[in-house]
């Protein structure tokens, strides 16, 4: 009698385990099918990769290392932007901004994967954001998107090479957008901070001359 | 001469390496410029100044790529970002 009642029990007991548990099983299959099927259909998009993605930027970062200046790679590495100074373009033609300005330098503070930011650095005024991307459609690992390094490596070598044509392809917005302005101005404040704490380095390192 | 493209999820892809004085390469560095520009890339070659300082120049035709440059970086062109 008392086994019976236990086996009773048993099986009411599976058949709620089973009813609560049967639809998060189902759904589990039905993941596992559909990447198993993606994957032998080589299509879709592959799963993120922490560490592919993190070779990919570090071989970015040599390459933006090897392309910019000491002073700008350092910048990069120390505050995670780079200034561009506006109107130093190879590409013929008048500076972008400098009808505007009447002359007045202008530069550029190029962000990973946001929008380029014009100021004039002898007052801090924002002046635009232009908003660029640089999507690769053929999206080797599902992605256009590409390395941070290698989009600032990339917006670098297109305002040096050629800014008239990177900033006509942007989307020109008042300061604000996208990027909070006082983050910027903090930037700013901590790029002059941080040049003149390299002035002063260097202007040890000369005045201590050269070690022995 | 080497030309490399900036790929996602990887970095810089080696294309292409060839001697721009050596007729063959140079007509197989010719083909790959050619078809990364018909892909819709953009061609930089980094550059260094008489001063030393280090700038980029964009080049829209085989051409205009300086004889002793040692590396051509293709990257995909630019769009207007998010509106």
């Amino acid at each position: 009698m008392t086994v019976a009642a236990l086996a009773a029990t048993a099986i009411v007991v599976l058949a709620l385990l089973w009813e609560v548990l049967h639809p998060w099983a189902a759904r589990k299959l039905d993941i596992f099918r559909a990447n198993r099927a993606r994957r032998a259909d080589g299509d879709g998009l592959p799963g993120y990769d922490p560490g592919r993605e993190r070779r990919a930027e570090q071989r970015a970062r040599e390459l933006l290392k090897s392309c910019v200046n000491e002073e700008e790679w350092a910048m990069y590495r120390d505050l995670g932007f780079i200034r561009v100074w506006g109107g130093e373009s190879a590409s013929a033609g008048d500076p972008v901004l400098s009808r505007d300005l009447r002359g007045a330098p202008y530069a550029y503070l190029v962000y990973p994967h946001r929008p380029i930011v014009a100021y004039l650095p002898q007052t801090g005024r924002l002046l635009n954001e232009y908003c660029v991307e640089f999507p690769d459609e053929t999206r080797p690992y599902g992605s256009t998107r590409l390395p941070d390094s290698d989009d600032v490596l990339a917006k670098w070598m297109a305002l040096k090479g050629d800014e008239r044509r990177l900033i006509s392809e942007a989307n020109m917005h008042l300061p604000g957008r996208q990027i909070d302005p006082k983050m910027l101005q903090r930037d700013i404040w901590r790029l002059g901070r941080w040049e003149r704490e390299r002035l002063e380095g260097a202007a040890g390192r000369h005045a201590v001359g050269p070690a022995d | 001469m080497k030309f490399l493209r900036m790929r996602p999820g990887y970095g810089e892809q080696l294309l292409a390496e060839g001697d721009v004085e050596v007729a063959e390469d140079e007509e197989r560095l010719v083909e790959e410029f050619r078809r990364q520009l018909e892909q819709g890339m953009w061609a930089a070659v980094p550059v260094e100044t008489e001063t030393g300082r280090r700038e980029a120049e964009m080049v829209r035709a085989f051409e205009d790529i300086p004889r002793t440059t040692d590396r051509v970086i293709f990257f995909p062109r630019a769009a207007g970002g998010a509106r």
